[in-house]
């Protein structure tokens, strides 16, 4: 019988990082995939990070997953979103290679000694009293496990709709899972069905590119990874997308096959995602809008596809052609394949604890879709969290829980269990009230710690966020401990627009000022060279860090002592086992609501909707220290 | 585990000859110390000892003569360090010792928050725990009662108004940050600032009704004034048809602060006859002028009452010092009597003969009136958490139009608003959760 520390029933985004950190933390694991090929496979489109999604494969990299690492690889554009905004809004994101992104990701899965890719189909969880003991494949065979982590994705009895055409399958060209759910639900889950969606791909020799908009990426590409050598990168070519945009003939054609949209006969029944609509969709719900942007984004280097990001659907395959063909640029477009909607069953997240463990099965692990999410980015941030703490139960670590304050990861998984999800639940830079302290640059800066004591992040990785931080605090301590004399420094202020001084002023009271830069204060302040910076003063990342954190102080200051405040409820811990029930003065509506999401904290319990203060009042009566 | 310091009025709202102020948490005794002077710091006293000492505003001025009683935690009621201040029974006191813990920043305490506080800190048993948790119902149960009522049903219709603004004012500026790769036009800045600036303009209107919140829930305070003799008392007894000030001809018997009530057309009316302002050497009577200053300063109206035989501009002057000419209602008694004619008096009345009492009494009306123009549709403030709440939500929308100005990016502006927008959360007790979102998914098309 074969048998493994960690089984990872998956291999997609949320599979990879489930598998690769119990891997690294010197777990055997065995990653379960129909198709190996399959491993790290892009669904939808081909891009990676994004808005608040740059943010968490920031983080997954800061904590030793894989994520940044195949994204810097197989890139083909690298773009930092929000520029012209503050810096916690700043996000990157990438265009790759679709094909080279999955070689990277079987390679990756391959080499390392303590993975075995496993290419077969599981059929049924098995667990004895209530703890898990492995799985059993399609072909009736038992693989033992001390700990399963399921991501499944989009597979579990995947249904997929195109007009009134509809046929099983997890993703184009791939059977579903059949039985998973079913074995789930014998346990006592609940299960929910959710939908997305894809647009066409077309074939990029039948656009003409010449009429269209150009998007490039930035002239100076940043990567994802804090690993990956600046010198080297970017390591392939680089290619722009291009955007076109739909009309009002555009819109009246597909309207044409809404009576045989899938969509609105009520054929699909799973919730799709609001902030992520059907092309159908947004012409219904924004009628009075006469267009809708689209991008064109390359799938690859050497590849012949067009995936035409905006133009999500499900409409009958002929309709989708025919709106195709109006569209600026794609008057003579060949669609290689149609656009499509998907529908899969998924598990309401109240059922897994902060680290992913199911509250029912000890030992088994959600990530990904099945917990309601959309996104390879939130999927692979889950599954870092499930296989951290996979690997940390067996090896007796402690448990791997990031609050609300120190990651968009601890945000996502917080929401998931807490709120649970009704809709696939996708991040937003406003879901995390700390956003101020969340940056994307800094996420080395906050998790290679947390990496580092999982084993996760070498020494020799963690010294040198170390040793950025040093930088940075030396920047710092300048600015707080140089002062800046008016002769000196009120020249530049006048120029700037803002009130010269009468008296020598801290140069980081200076730099409060929004319209003074580090630049305009460090060449008067004399700052020195220091080893490994540029020559010319303190080192340009060293510099941006710190004055970041010098202009917004006092932001900072405020959030810190708010969660200050707020931290102490967090530490009052409630059993699981607390009897809500049999508690009369809560109100009902508090009491399900409590009952169902069985909360770790006082602080999770509060963040419960439906749950009023005065729950909590009687929740801490009760919970007498 | 209680990080702050709480506070509340421990005795009955109303009159009383004391009212205790119950203070629990870590910095009890540095906020009391803050706020008070005594003989020895009341950190360095006892425990279970009672001292004497006076509260005093910012400025220096003493609010009341009050009685400190030192409890150390963990042997305390809620098991924290402890400091019981007993004033005396005025409302107006103790809500001025409230202000001044809640500058400190001592919080008010919730409902039954000091026995929760007990039963956490281990002070009482389950069974004693439980009938707390009774209470705790109860209370919000009367709250939810509460809500239900006119006033508070508009104050709460209200407050969800502007927190809408307040939501989709930050709805525009999540859109920038979360969706600027979207084909979507970003409102201009200046209809946000518009925005908040209405809704600034809006409590400030909520805030300024407190004052008349608290008429309604404790009256419209009025202090009767005059030179002894003219007629102070036989007017009060007039218009309180009973008589319970003592009338003699000896000036000056009206030592204390003496409180009577009457309502005017559903208006509650506390009136406070004073013991005159004018200089004495008689130390009871010093003290007696020392009260009445007192309650001159914080009166709603100030009643100047004058002889029809000798007009008193002097008192009139002197009260001007103190208050702004817009509360005092002069009046000129006695007229019975032969006398000159005097203008410049708003009623002229006889306590004796009983005319002109009318028309003091519509005077009176339509001085509280001025708290404001308010009628049964407008919503007021009258509880002190409100009032907390909404002064903090004005506060941090303050920032945010400043760090507009400043030109600083949308992120740090978000903050603001979402603290105010909590702030104002906190008043009709919803917990926002994803009210951004789900807005910004209601009106924008959002998804490429």
């Amino acid at each position: 019988m074969r048998s493994f520390d960690v089984l990872v029933i998956g291999g997609g985004h949320a599979g990879m990082e489930a598998a690769c950190a119990p891997a690294k933390m010197g777990c055997t694991v065995g990653l379960v995939t129909m198709d190996k090929y399959a491993l790290g496979r892009m669904s939808c489109n081909p891009a990676i990070g994004g808005i608040a999604k740059g943010h968490l494969v920031r983080e997954i990299d800061a904590l030793g997953g894989v994520m940044g690492i195949l994204a810097d690889k197989t890139g083909i554009q690298f773009r930092v979103l929000n520029q012209s905004k503050g810096p916690s809004a700043l996000s990157p994101r990438s265009q790759n290679d679709r094909d080279l992104y999955s070689l990277a990701a079987v390679e990756m899965a391959e080499k390392h000694e303590n993975i075995t890719i496993v290419a077969e189909s599981i059929v049924s969880i098995l667990q004895e009293a209530g703890k898990i003991t492995g799985v059993e494949t399609s072909h009736g065979e038992f693989i033992g496990a001390k700990a399963v982590i399921l991501c499944a994705g989009t597979f579990l009895n995947g249904l997929m709709h195109t007009g009134k055409s509809s046929y099983t399958g997890g993703r184009f060209g791939e059977p579903p899972a059949l039985g998973l759910t079913d074995s789930l639900v014998a346990m006592g889950f609940e299960k929910g069905r959710l939908k997305t969606g894809t647009p066409p791909r077309l074939n990029k020799n039948t656009i003409n590119w010449d009429i269209l908009e150009l998007q490039p990426g930035d002239e100076v590409p940043q990567p994802f990874s804090f690993r990956t050598d600046r010198k080297l990168f970017p390591f392939l070519p680089q290619l722009p997308c291009h955007i076109t945009y739909t009309h009002e003939e555009v819109h009246k054609i597909l309207e044409k096959g809404f009576k045989d949209s899938p969509l609105f006969t009520g054929t699909i029944k799973g919730v799709g995602p609001r902030y992520c609509p059907s092309i159908e969709d947004k012409i219904v719900r924004f009628s009075d809008k006469p267009r809708h942007q689209l991008f064109l984004e390359p799938e690859g280097l050497e590849s012949d596809l067009i995936y035409i990001n905006g133009f999500s659907t499900s409409l009958p395959v002929e309709i989708q052609l025919e709106a195709l063909r109006k569209i600026k640029g794609l008057e003579d477009v060949e669609m290689v394949r149609p656009g499509y909607a998907v529908e899969y069953d998924f598990f309401p997240p109240h059922q897994v604890d902060l680290t992913l463990e199911t509250k029912r099965v000890e030992g088994l692990y959600f990530a990904g879709q099945i917990n309601g999410t959309s996104g390879y980015e939130e999927a692979a941030a889950q599954g870092i969290v499930a296989g951290i703490n996979a690997a940390a139960k067996i090896q007796g670590k402690r448990e791997f829980v990031l609050m609300r304050n120190e990651a968009y990861i601890g945000v996502l998984v917080d929401d998931l269990v807490t709120k649970s999800t009704e809709e696939p639940y996708r991040m937003f830079t406003s879901r995390a009230e700390y956003r101020l302290l969340l940056r994307a640059d800094n996420a080395d800066r906050r998790l290679a710690k947390v990496g580092h004591y999982y084993g996760l992040v070498t020494d020799e990785e963690l010294e040198k966020v170390h040793e950025r931080e040093r930088r940075v605090q030396q920047v710092v301590q300048f600015c707080n401990t140089t002062k800046l004399k008016p002769e000196v420094v009120n020249t530049v202020l006048t120029e700037k627009g803002t009130q010269p001084i009468e008296f020598a002023e801290i140069s980081a009271k200076l730099l409060k000022r929004p319209e003074i830069s580090i630049h305009d204060l460090m060449p008067l302040a004399g700052a020195p060279d220091i080893p490994g910076g540029t020559g010319a003063g303190f080192d340009e990342d060293a510099l941006h860090q710190a004055e970041i954190e010098i202009k917004s102080e006092g932001y900072i200051k405020r959030q810190t002592e708010q969660i200050e405040k707020l931290q102490r409820y967090e530490d009052v811990r409630i059993p699981i086992n607390f009897s809500y029930a049999e508690i009369k003065a809560f109100s009902t509506e508090g009491k399900e609501k409590l009952m169902k999401v069985k909360p770790r904290s006082i602080g999770q319990a509060s963040r419960i909707s439906g749950v009023t203060p005065s729950d909590i009042s009687i929740l801490l009566v009760y919970l007498k220290r | 585990m209680f990080d702050d310091t709480i506070a509340a009025i421990a005795t009955p709202p109303g009159a009383g000859a004391i009212a205790i102020i119950r203070v629990s948490g870590k910095d009890t005794f540095a906020v009391v110390d803050a706020i008070s002077v005594t003989k020895k710091k009341l950190r360095d006293c006892a425990s279970h000892t009672i001292h004497y000492g006076t509260i005093t505003a910012v400025d220096g001025e003493v609010i009341d003569d009050v009685l400190f009683s030192i409890f150390r935690g963990p042997r305390s009621y809620t098991g924290e360090d402890v400091i019981e201040i007993s004033t005396h029974g005025n409302q107006l006191i103790t809500a001025k010792v409230m202000e001044r813990l809640i500058q400190n920043d001592v919080r008010v305490a919730e409902p039954g928050e000091f026995t929760r506080r007990a039963y956490i800190n281990g002070r009482i048993d389950l069974s004693q725990a439980e009938a707390v948790i009774d209470v705790i119902s109860a209370r919000s149960d009367a709250s939810l009662r509460g809500a239900r009522n006119q006033l508070d049903g508009l104050l709460s219709q209200k407050i969800s108004a502007l927190r809408e603004r307040l939501i989709h004012a930050s709805s525009l500026l999540e859109l920038e940050l979360d969706f600027a790769e979207e084909d979507i036009e970003f409102v201009d800045r200046s209809v946000l600032q518009q925005t908040v600036c209405e809704v600034i303009e809006e409590i400030a209107k909520l805030l300024a009704t407190y004052s008349f919140g608290r008429v309604i829930r404790d009256g419209v305070h009025v202090a009767l004034v005059g030179k002894p003799n003219v007629g102070k008392s036989s007017l009060l007894n007039y218009l309180l048809k009973e008589s319970r000030a003592i009338v003699s001809e000896i000036p000056g018997t009206t030592r204390d602060v003496i409180r009577e009530e009457m309502t005017i057309n559903g208006i509650l009316f506390r009136i406070y006859d004073t013991a005159g302002i004018r200089d004495t050497e008689d130390i009871i009577e010093m003290e007696g002028v020392k009260r009445s200053m007192d309650t001159i300063r914080s009166a709603d109206i100030v009643l100047l009452i004058e002889d029809a035989l000798g007009p008193d501009d002097d008192s009139y002057n002197e009260l001007l010092n103190h208050i702004s000419a817009k509360k005092i209602i002069r009046v000129l008694n006695k007229i019975d009597k032969p006398h000159e004619e005097h203008a410049g008096y708003e009623v002229y009345t006889s306590a004796k003969t009983g005319e002109g009492i009318n028309i003091l009494l519509e005077a009176m009306k339509r001085h509280a009136g001025d708290t404001g123009t308010y009628t049964e549709k407008t919503a007021i403030v009258t509880n002190a958490r409100h009032y907390h709440s909404l002064s903090r939500a004005n506060e941090f929308l303050h920032h945010a139009l400043s760090s507009g100005s400043s030109h600083l990016s949308p992120e740090f502006i978000s903050v603001d608003l979402r603290n105010a927008e909590a702030a104002l959360s906190e008043i009709i007790g919803v917990v926002s959760t994803d009210d951004i979102l789900n807005n910004i998914f209601a009106k924008f098309c959002i998804g490429k």
